[in-house]
């Protein structure tokens, strides 16, 4: 366990500080059009008619309705529900129906002033709940996007035998990922047809996939390149398809080229959020505190269409159990429509719902049985060996006692325990104070078999210059995707860092490396550029005898290997390890190649006439197999942290009739620096043999965490347990008044 | 953006005097100061095709001036510079306090004293103090100069009493005759910066010898559709001692005056308990 | 027409009065580092330094920075060449996806430059307005308070307090 800054500076960084990196809004746009889109003001109905202002001068505008798209209505993805206009009918509010493009960017908005939607409103349906009883049906058959069943053992037998059963059920809202640059997307055609699109998105074989499909294009015929990216979190995964589907249609018709540019309240109240969640849980344990069963109800609003939610749902129900060991497992998970805007991938994808309740069902488990919550969680935690609800056996690289371990013991988190307990029950003190702890794991890279079918593909080429240049489809987002490369190329190759450039992700220079999501970059195509280079090298030693050492002395020795090529170029395809089996059907097997394991203290205090909660500390400790660069993975871990804190305290989006009522920054608070508590961050290395130099995925495992320990180190302070995120001071008060038996003020 | 600068008519005077000429011809004008609230509203496409008179070449009125009585705070002063006048945290420590919580830096660089009363939030921070401390605010017109108790120039949420062609020119704050014996400033806010309250309270308190209230001042923002003053708390406790008996009377008096409502930002009943809790540990010291 | 300053050079912006600074700067000047996060006022990302001072140049209206002195991103460091501010969070892993950066490092330029304090609490204040959704701000905190120390050593006053006082430390003194 170390904390060192170290590692490779990030490439792109000097760029980015001086303001010279080029954001899809910064590129150059000569004889452009601006591009804005019409929403649906009503949550469900039939269009009667679309009307246009006989007055407003149109000849300056290019409009674009579903019956101007060339191919397929559709943002193809998982499912093909989801229309690129809506066509006849909306089964959202903010759905997008008529697209406009001008020259002048106020304009366009001015335009869509003049457009008029007439509506045959139908009952909508608005909430999970109403979506599970299916009385209004708004999706054939039962409203139901997905079903997830997970079993292991006799769960009914278990329970029946236990000494205790705990029962509790907990709830999360909708968060935003409010990355600070918003959706954008340029489009034009060139000459040859092709149509080119450049944007802020996380994964440009996703977009080019979805262009084919609406525009009727072969592969070749769709270009997709990812501008520099002001931050993702899932947010850019799936919707660019639709911005870049919008921003082509207008060019097609247009013969001009395109920009959409989102402003902060369209992006907020138009694209996706991380799925709201119901889950309950009924837990068998022994009088020791030994699971014997584990019965758990999952369900979550995927909103109008199915996007990414059958794999959400999935992520959420193979993560529900926490990182423990249970003989007898029940997992029911159901993922359902309403009509409300589409949810979809936000870091942790599903995870973080089912482990808040998990993690925070601990309190009450540790309430009725009357012993220590961090006691009873030793007692069940995973370890190597363990066996998963779907069977999988932990054979390595399981780090969650030695995450636990480290941040009881760094955030001294017995000691503050007692010392707290004493603070409080003087009613001189301002506050009351307390401490809270959770662990959890993480699924490293696609759920089951979806690396297998990925197949994802990396080429490494040294260029007669004696560049070396990693070619792949991973796209920097912020999260260091550059600079790890650039770092394990070099290290592999043996080759000083400033001679490896990391080609721009762009669907004409580079192979199909899958997309940039479920924490798979450093592991799965980390993997394939360590191979790649490895390959590189061999290659080059075979020529040279040895690895050059000064750049004339490369440049020589690639010119001779390049022969008449432009470069030697070496693909690597990811070959999926026969020994990882899964079931798809039964959900038995190997969920993830390996779990990335994370654990958290959060020392807070509430204020006793306010009610707000402020974080003192909070600390951290992630197993993250090895640690390509600290650096990077402390900053992984600080962002993601924090924005679970926001998860937990702050963000509190809005929704009444299927709209999101807060959609500014505004109203919908994310941390600021003096939100943000000083943050303590340890790496526990415990090496995966598959990953490249032992490393497992990151990205996602640090906003798994913080949330029930926040709930946890609330109930610690004031004795209430506070199941329903966000914990707002409105909410403690509301806790108090209905809860007169606890502490009084 | 949805601001379109091109169907804008921007009016930029460069004295006092040629502010009101212009605003008389034109009262269907948007007076302009700092912009943190009118650009918002312009950047969404809600102020297109209006008139804007610009008074920021009015360096006449950014200044802070110490008069016999107090100091007059020009209409166009920032919060920045309230926030780190020497005089005005002196005199009026609660006011600067305030302006140290609006918005965030860059926020308290542009926005000013003017420009927040003729905004007219509800929730506007600063003006809890400018309610305890008594201010007036000095307008003129082409009718002329006028001046008013503060608390008479708001009418109800975004809305003053000022007259068509009125500009707010300067805040006074008459001194105050003796040192209180107890001050409170306290924004509650969504979150520890930049954020707007749920509720906001000044408070000044003066006991006599005997531990009398000899005079409570004490106002809440965002708990009414204007500021308020606790009036009734406040008389029900002058000449009182502050024993539990009268410090939970004035308490409950405090729903007297207030009315709080849930909107995005915050619920009523936790506006009411806590600005009651707030008055409470006021009261008791 | 509209006179002022950016970056040391008077430049003349020829457009509509009404046009916000931040689209002078990024459309009529070329200066794109400078970004555009909410149009609200509330992400910071738009920070530019008029007069010294930070502000949001998405609330300003170009006739109200007539003559005046603007500052962005672009007249830091060089080319090749790095600020220690930019250095520092360079180093630190102050940056990450970059879109609130350079508001971020005019922020912190102006409370390098008017003395403000190494004291963490105090530039999380003097930071609470930019928004950032990537670090966590712990590395941009760290590398402010290095570059503050390496200001102080120089000057060699690193025992004399700092001017600009925490509003923090103000506040933590009010009444309850």
């Amino acid at each position: 366990m170390k904390k060192k800054r170290s590692g490779v500076l990030r490439p792109e960084g000097p760029d980015k500080l001086r303001g010279l990196a080029r954001y899809v809004d910064d590129l150059p746009f000569p004889g452009g059009l601006h591009g804005a889109t019409l929403r649906s003001t009503v949550p469900r109905g039939r269009i009667r008619a679309i009307r246009f202002d006989p007055d407003f001068p149109w000849d300056e505008c290019v409009t674009a309705t579903a019956a101007d798209i060339p191919g397929q209505n559709c943002v193809a993805l998982i499912e093909e529900d989801q229309p690129l206009l809506a066509d006849g009918e909306v089964r959202h509010a903010m759905e997008p129906i008529v697209l406009v493009a001008h020259a002048e960017r106020h304009r366009v908005y001015e335009a869509l002033g003049h457009i008029h939607v007439e509506y045959e409103p139908l009952e909508p349906v608005l909430s999970m709940e109403d979506a599970l009883e299916a009385k209004v049906p708004v999706r054939a058959p039962d409203n139901v996007i997905k079903r997830i069943s997970i079993d292991k053992g006799d769960v009914d037998g278990a329970l029946a035998g236990a000494d205790v059963v705990v029962e509790g059920e907990y709830r999360v809202p909708h968060q935003e990922q409010a990355y600070i640059e918003n959706q954008g997307m340029t489009a034009r055609f060139e000459e040859d047809g092709t149509l080119l699109v450049e944007g802020s998105l996380q994964c440009p074989y996703y977009v080019q996939k979805a262009l084919v499909r609406a525009f009727a294009l072969p592969k070749e015929k769709v270009r997709v390149v990812q501008a520099t990216t002001g931050g993702g979190f899932g947010g850019k995964e799936e919707y660019p398809s639709m911005v870049a589907g919008h921003a082509a249609l207008l060019a097609r018709k247009a013969g001009r080229p395109v920009k959409i540019v989102y402003d902060r309240t369209e992006d907020m109240v138009a694209t996706t959020k991380r799925h709201p969640a119901r889950v309950r849980h009924r837990t068998g344990l022994t009088r020791e505190g030994k699971l014997v069963a584990q019965d758990i109800d999952v369900l979550m609003d995927g909103g109008a269409y199915a996007t990414l939610s059958p794999v959400v749902l999935s992520r959420g129900a193979l993560h529900a159990t926490g990182p423990y060991e249970c003989p007898n497992v029940r997992v029911r998970a159901c993922m359902v429509a309403t009509n409300t805007p589409p949810n979809g991938a936000f870091r942790g994808f599903g995870a973080p719902q089912t482990l808040f309740a998990a993690e925070l069902h601990w309190e009450r488990i540790a309430g009725a049985l009357k012993k220590d919550a961090l006691r009873l969680r030793r007692l069940n935690l995973v370890r190597e060996g363990s066996e998963t609800a779907t069977g999988q056996v932990l054979h390595e690289s399981v780090g969650a006692r030695d995450v636990l371990e480290a941040v009881v013991r760094r955030g001294r988190y017995s000691e503050k325990k007692r010392e707290y307990a004493r603070w409080n029950r003087s009613r001189r003190h301002p506050s009351w104070r307390g401490i809270g702890v959770s662990v959890c794991h993480h699924g490293a890279g696609f759920t089951g078999s979806g690396e297998a079918f990925l197949a994802s593909r990396v080429a490494l080429a040294l260029t007669r210059k004696g560049e070396i240049r990693v070619l792949t489809s991973s796209t920097e987002i912020g999260q260091g995707t550059i600079a790890a490369f650039t770092g394990l190329a070099a290290r592999t190759l043996g080759v000083p860092e400033e001679w490896v450039t990391i080609e721009r992700a762009d669907t004409g220079l580079v192979p199909d490396s899958g997309p940039t999501v479920a924490s798979r970059t450093c592991m799965i195509v980390g993997g394939l550029v360590e191979r790649a280079a490895q390959r590189l090298r061999e290659r080059i030693l075979e020529s040279t005898g040895r690895m050059p050492s000064t750049r004339a002395e490369m440049v020589r020795e690639a010119r001779r290997l390049c022969g008449r090529e432009p470069a030697l170029r070496v693909e690597e395809q990811y070959t999926h390890p026969p020994e990882i089996r899964w079931d798809e059907e039964t959900y038995r097997g190997d969920a993830y190649p390996v779990y990335g394991y994370g654990a958290t203290v959060v020392d807070l205090e509430v204020d006793r006439t306010t009610f707000e909660v402020r974080v003192r500390r909070l600390t951290t400790a992630v197993d993250v197999g090895r640690a390509l660069s600290p650096r990077l993975v402390e900053g992984q871990v600080m962002g993601g942290v924090t924005q679970a804190l926001g998860y937990a305290l702050l963000e509190n989006a809005d929704y009444h009739d299927g709209v999101m009522q807060n959609p500014q920054l505004t109203n919908y608070l994310i941390p600021t620096a003096l939100d943000t508590p000083p943050l303590d961050v340890m790496i526990v290395q415990r090496p995966y043999s598959r990953g490249p130099l032992g490393a497992k995925g990151v990205g996602e495992l640090p906003m798994d965490i913080p949330a029930p320990a926040v709930a946890a180190a609330v109930h610690d302070a004031t004795g209430l347990l506070l199941t329903e995120l966000p914990i707002l001071p409105e909410r403690i008060l509301e806790a108090f008044s209905s809860d007169p038996a606890h502490r009084q003020r | 953006m949805r601001g379109a600068p091109e169907t804008m008519r921007v009016l930029r005077p460069r004295s006092p005097a040629e502010a009101v000429r212009l605003y008389g011809r034109h009262p269907e004008a948007l007076p302009l100061a700092g912009g943190t609230d009118v650009m918002v509203s312009w950047n969404a496409g809600l102020l297109n095709r209006r008139t804007v008179l610009d008074l920021s070449p009015l360096r006449e009125w950014s200044r802070i001036r110490r008069t016999r009585a107090g100091l007059v705070v020009g209409a166009l002063a920032t919060h920045a510079r309230i926030r780190d006048d020497a005089r005005v945290r002196a005199a009026f420590p609660l006011l600067a306090e305030a302006a140290s919580v609006i918005g965030a830096a860059a926020i308290q660089n542009r926005g000013t004293l003017g420009g927040n009363i003729a905004n007219a939030s509800p929730a506007g921070d600063s003006f809890p103090p400018l309610a305890v401390y008594e201010a007036v605010v000095h307008t003129i017109s082409p009718d002329g100069e006028r001046r008013s108790r503060f608390l008479n120039v708001f009418e109800g949420p975004k809305a003053t009493a000022l007259r068509p062609a009125e500009l707010i020119a300067a805040v006074e704050l008459p001194f105050l005759p003796k040192r209180p014996t107890r001050q409170i400033f306290r924004k509650i806010g969504t979150r520890a910066a930049q954020a707007l309250s749920k509720t906001v309270a000044a408070g000044l308190l003066w006991l006599d010898g005997k531990g009398r209230v000899e005079e409570l001042r004490f106002a809440l923002g965002a708990m009414a559709p204007t500021v308020r003053r606790l009036r009734t708390a406040e008389a029900f406790l002058a000449g009182q001692r502050l024993t539990p008996a009268t410090v939970d009377r004035a308490v409950e008096l405090l729903g007297e005056d207030v009315a709080p409502i849930d909107d995005v930002r915050s619920t009523g009943a936790y506006r009411l308990a806590v600005s009651r809790a707030l008055l409470g540990g006021f009261l008791r010291g | 027409m509209t006179r002022l300053t950016v970056n040391g050079r008077v430049r003349v912006f020829r457009g509509h009065p009404f046009t916000r600074l931040v689209d002078v700067l990024r459309e009529g000047f070329g200066l794109t580092g400078t970004k555009e996060g909410c149009g609200e006022g509330e992400c910071g990302a738009c920070t530019v330094l008029v007069d010294g001072q930070p502000v949001m140049s998405c609330l300003v209206p170009v006739c109200q920075v007539e003559g005046r002195r603007v500052e962005t991103i672009e007249s830091l460091g060089g080319l090749e060449r790095l600020d220690p501010l930019q250095k520092a969070l360079l180093e630190e892993g102050g940056a990450q996806c970059g879109i609130c950066t350079p508001g971020m490092v005019m922020t912190a330029h102006a409370w390098v430059r008017r003395g403000g304090s190494s004291r963490p609490a105090a530039i999380r204040e003097a930071l609470a307005g930019n928004l950032c959704r990537c670090t966590g701000y712990q590395h941009i905190v760290d590398a402010v308070a290095r570059v503050v120390r390496e200001r102080d050593r120089r000057r060699g006053d690193a025992k004399r307090p700092s001017r600009a006082t925490s509003r923090t430390a103000r506040r933590t003194g009010r009444h309850r």
